[in-house]
């Protein structure tokens, strides 16, 4: 043993009562391994609910909101008279509509801005959906595949075809999966829309994608936008939203801001859009917290009992040291070393242990296998940050667990003890 | 002979359970290589003086002075590092760290010190157990030694850091006669031929008289 003598004594210490010292890491161990487990699963599952979210909303969505200007009237044009004041009870709002204006301008402008990725434009609407007898509600979306691929990679999403097919066939479709189960439709059938207003079209179904949201999978389908334009009896430049990707989508809000300022449209970024999401994963990031502080807590006062039982059987060793010329520092040092190499160790084996559970439950089924959200194992994800902050907070918790016992281990006089 | 030690007007008081004074304005002086013995009757003072004397005790009235630095009012670290370096202590209940080796007790001092390294330590350690005939049992836990064993234990660590002074309360209380001429020829040697200066507390008369000079105690003041 060539350790300072300090620490020598405290190893002595920790190894002549190796029950006290293992009771005291398992503790911290305990801590520290749930710490680890909550944090990665928690994160985790934040993590599963934004990529879901992120491949379900764009960064950013460029719209035009249905405001009814009810504040001028014909009836006011119709008595002409300007003294006269006229009052129109509960008017009807006037067809307005909902397209962008200058949709080919804004889509050009936003090109030229360097934060954007990838811009696609889309135009959506009711539709039924026949197949023989059977007539769902739901709706499609118009959209230039090329680009809405880019936006949420929809070709990993695609359990049949490719999104390309969409170009190469006349009037195809691409389907959600739980729609076409319900029609119970494959790759290849033809199926009928109706849109409200009456008209109809055939479509050719020509891939089948699953986003893992039930709310998409069993309502939306996916045309090219001038088979909808065509649908609605719309001209070819008629487009109602414009989705955006950001190259980095931390900057969503400042750039959904701008770009609502400079088109003068509404345009929401996705954690607007998902505000209850985000704000559940707050509630979660807050519980973890609590929780494995709490944990940690109650294992440093646990290594703070542990250490002023050590002291008070050491009164004597302690008197007896300071008579020979150990000083309040050192004796400070025997027994601080002593409760940080117990939160050492702790902190150590709980990570091991925590890492080790997190993996289990890494591979271990969900059990919910519904239509809503399609997840094969419970979501975990392992970060080096977690595991350094684990073993940083484990150390400060027997840091400051072990530092009042130690000062009061020093104050001790001496004298009052060895009289006997 | 030069001076090594000094007591000047010592007065200890204590308040508990009612206030009492224990030492009455004692004076003394102890010159390096004196042999000094400690005596009076039980409870008039002498390991109340000692505990002073070796700075371990800092509440009292007077001045104590070690090898010309006035030791009285310095801080505890600082007297702590003075005690590591000049001052030997034996207790009245030879107190050994009990999870330790009888060596490891007998080298803790030392390594304080770091005057030596591990090796040159252990060495002199031997050496010590070896004078007290307590070679034998070096490896052993202090705390299975027999009371007289953990006494000559305790003797062999006072001596480890050959320091200015030995202080020893009743170091020869737990062994036989044999033992005790050994602890006495061995603080005989030291004195004489080492220059070390031992103040010991006694009551063993024979022990007392041999020695250079007596210091008496009565009820808390010295004998006239
Ligand atoms: N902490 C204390 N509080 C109050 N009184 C004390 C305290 N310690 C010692 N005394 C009293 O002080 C007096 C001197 O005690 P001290 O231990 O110095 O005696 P002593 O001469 O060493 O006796 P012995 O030969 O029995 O060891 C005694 O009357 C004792 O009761
Ligand atoms: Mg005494």
């Amino acid at each position: 043993m060539a350790l300072p003598v300090n620490l020598s004594i405290s190893k002595t210490h920790l190894l002549t009562r190796k029950k006290q010292t293992i009771v005291a890491m398992l503790g911290v161990t305990f801590g520290i391994a749930m710490f680890i487990l909550m944090i990665s699963f928690m994160q985790g599952v934040n993590q599963f609910l934004e990529d879901t979210m992120l491949s379900a909303t764009p960064d950013i969505h460029i719209y035009n909101d249905v405001k009814t200007d009810f504040s001028v009237s014909v009836a006011g044009q119709y008595f002409k008279d300007s003294n006269q004041l006229v009052a129109v009870a509960h008017p009807k709002p006037k067809e307005v509509t909902l397209n962008l204006k200058n949709a080919e301008g804004i889509m050009a402008d936003l090109k030229r801005d360097p934060q954007v990725a990838a811009i696609s434009p889309l135009l959506s609407t009711q539709v039924f959906y026949n197949y023989g007898p059977v007539q769902l509600n739901g709706f499609i979306d118009g959209v230039n595949i090329t680009e809405e691929s880019r936006l949420y990679h929809l070709a990993e999403k695609m359990i049949d075809g490719k999104p390309e097919n969409l170009l190469t066939t006349d009037n195809g479709i691409l389907m959600g999966k739980g729609l076409a189960d319900k029609l119970n439709v494959r790759t290849g059938d033809l199926v009928s829309l109706a849109t409200p207003t009456g008209s109809t079209m055939r479509f050719r179904i020509v891939g089948i994608f699953q986003i893992g949201v039930g709310t998409i999978d069993n309502v939306k389908s996916y045309v090219n936008i001038s088979a909808v334009q065509q649908l609605l009896g719309k001209d070819r430049s008629y487009i109602t939203d414009i989705n955006i990707k950001l190259k980095d989508n931390k900057l969503s809000k400042i750039e959904a801001a701008n770009f609502g300022k400079k088109y003068n449209y509404v345009s929401e970024d996705w954690e607007t859009a998902n505000s209850s999401v985000m704000a559940s994963n707050l509630i979660r990031d807050v519980l973890t917290y609590v929780v494995s502080i709490t944990l940690l807590v109650v294992a440093g006062f646990g290594i703070y009992n542990i250490m002023n039982m050590t002291i008070a059987s050491k009164l004597k060793d302690i008197a007896i040291l300071k008579a020979q010329g150990f000083a309040r520092r050192d004796i400070v040092q025997i027994f601080l070393s002593q409760s940080l190499v117990i939160g050492l160790l702790g902190a150590i084996t709980g990570l091991i242990l925590g890492f080790f559970l997190s993996y289990l439950l890494s591979r271990t089924p969900f059990p919910a296998n519904n239509n809503f959200i399609s997840l094969k194992y419970f979501p975990v994800i392992f970060r080096p940050g977690h595991y350094i902050f684990g073993i940083v907070f484990g150390l400060v918790t027997t840091l400051i667990a072990g530092f009042m016992p130690s000062m009061k281990a020093s104050r001790i006089d001496p004298v009052a003890i060895l009289r006997g | 002979m030069a001076e090594i030690l000094r007591a000047e007007h010592l007065n200890k008081y204590f308040y508990e359970p009612e206030p009492f004074q224990v030492l009455q304005d004692i004076s003394f002086s102890v010159n390096k290589g004196e042999f000094v013995s400690l005596v009076g009757k039980s409870g008039s003072g002498k390991s109340t003086l000692l505990y002073l004397l070796s700075t371990l005790d800092t509440k009292y009235e007077g001045n104590i002075i070690i090898n010309d630095v006035v030791v009285t009012g310095q801080s505890q670290n600082t007297l702590a590092k003075f005690r590591n370096e000049n001052i030997g202590f034996v207790f009245q209940f030879h107190f050994l760290l009990p999870e330790f080796t009888a060596i490891e007790n007998v080298m803790l001092p030392a390594l304080k010190l770091k005057k030596y390294s591990r090796e040159q330590i252990e060495e002199m350690a031997m050496d010590k157990l070896k004078q007290m005939d307590m070679q034998s049992f070096a490896k052993k836990p202090s705390g299975k030694l027999s009371g007289g064993q953990q006494q000559r234990v305790a003797i062999a660590r006072a001596l480890i850091n050959d320091p200015l002074i030995i202080m020893a309360d009743e170091p020869t209380g737990n062994l036989d006669s044999s033992n005790t001429k050994i602890v006495f020829d061995i603080f005989q040697h030291l004195t004489r031929d080492n220059g070390n200066t031992i103040i010991t507390v006694t009551h063993d008369p024979d022990f007392a008289h041999k020695a250079d000079r007596i210091i008496e105690l009565v009820d808390g003041h010295l004998a006239k």
